[in-house]
């Protein structure tokens, strides 16, 4: 990590991350929302790594909005400086396809695994894009929306 | 409001679609002894000795059974209580072992996912015949609160076949206990030919 980053206040990463192509900033105090238009994925996740110093990665999921489509959403934490950035990103109704964040932040392999076990969301240059948590014959994705609650699963269900 | 009747109740109707008999068959390694025991049942004055002969080994085994150690979840917890000192299943003649290969009871406790399911059956499979399985708990009975989940198999019967369920989130060790003798109960009661007594309900 780069000296100056301890410096670094939530309303100066605020300004920052504005001046980025794509990037909608929003949220109060500590907590960043960043909505990122999602063919800026990438380029803002790796902004937020070394503009803002946000080098730990805490999670990365997705939500169903049913019609309006998939949102992924990332959370990053600057160890350094009391913020942290909440980068969320909308694929648009019936878009699965989103790029992925594993090369810049190692600890999105898993992440991105299981959103795609989970969620169906193919990340475009994930080094291993397979099921994480579900056996690796099971059919659909069982956090969408659209996934019926008691699908049968022969033999045992 | 009328209380509902058993035949009524949809989970219920469920339940009874997808259970697990036992098959009636014996079990697959008596085939020759149940001959030999049946001619020497069938021969005048041979029952004597058949029903003493049963009474010995049911007390002998229904006095050792072995559970293999199989935890799948909190239950597991609770299970493990029950077979340290506190409550100390080895005055019922019980050994926890790590091995489904020496042991002849199965304690399904805890959730049974879909992934796991196969591993299980491949475990029961691994156990020498006779042999019985108690599930532990809600999500072993029915799939508990997980039902309506996309990945818990409702209630292990679905996998193998069930002789003693114990109900509970998760079942206190008192609990376990009472259904482990109530497992020793329906081994006094096993037959000759390996099949299972018709189940006598016990209430307490």
């Amino acid at each position: 990590m780069t000296a100056g980053h301890d410096r670094l206040t939530d309303v100066r990463a605020r300004e920052m991350l504005a001046t980025v192509a794509g990037v909608t900033v929003s949220g109060t105090g500590a907590t960043i929302v960043a909505e990122v238009a999602s063919d800026h994925w990438r380029e803002a996740a790796q902004f937020a790594k070394d503009a803002l110093g946000c080098a730990f990665f805490s999670f990365l999921t997705a939500i169903d909005w049913k019609d309006q489509g998939i949102e992924v959403v990332a959370w990053v934490d600057n160890l350094d400086a009391p913020f942290a950035v909440e980068l969320r990103t909308k694929l648009g109704p019936g878009v699965t396809a989103c790029a992925s964040i594993a090369a810049v932040y190692r600890g999105a392999n898993w992440m991105e695994r299981e959103c795609f076990d989970m969620f169906g969301v193919r990340f475009d240059g994930h080094p291993d894009l397979r099921r994480i948590l579900l056996a690796d014959d099971w059919a659909g994705h069982p956090l969408l929306k659209s996934y019926a609650v008691d699908t049968p699963h022969p033999p045992y269900r | 409001m009328p209380a509902p009747v058993w035949k009524s109740i949809k989970d219920l109707q469920e339940w009874q679609e997808h259970h697990q008999r036992r098959p009636e068959t014996g079990d697959k390694h008596s085939a020759f002894f149940e001959q030999v025991t049946e001619g020497i049942h069938n021969f005048p004055g041979g029952f004597a000795l058949t029903t003493v002969a049963d009474g010995f080994f049911n007390w002998a085994r229904k006095s050792s059974v072995w559970p293999v150690s199989f935890g799948l979840a909190c239950c597991a917890i609770e299970m493990m209580a029950t077979f340290a000192s506190r409550f100390d299943v080895e005055r019922l003649g019980m050994v926890p072992w790590a091995s489904p290969r020496h042991s002849d009871l199965m304690i399904v406790s805890g959730t049974v996912t879909i992934k796991m399911a196969p591993m299980l059956e491949r475990i029961y499979d691994q156990m020498p015949d006779p042999k019985w399985v108690v599930s532990m708990g809600s999500c072993a009975n029915s799939g508990g609160p997980f039902r309506h989940g996309y990945h818990v198999v409702k209630g292990v019967d679905r996998v193998v076949p069930v002789d003693v369920y114990v109900p509970g989130c998760p079942p206190p060790p008192e609990s376990l206990l009472n259904g482990l003798l109530l497992l020793q109960d329906q081994i006094a009661h096993f037959r000759r030919t390996g099949r299972r007594a018709e189940p006598t309900p016990k209430v307490d």
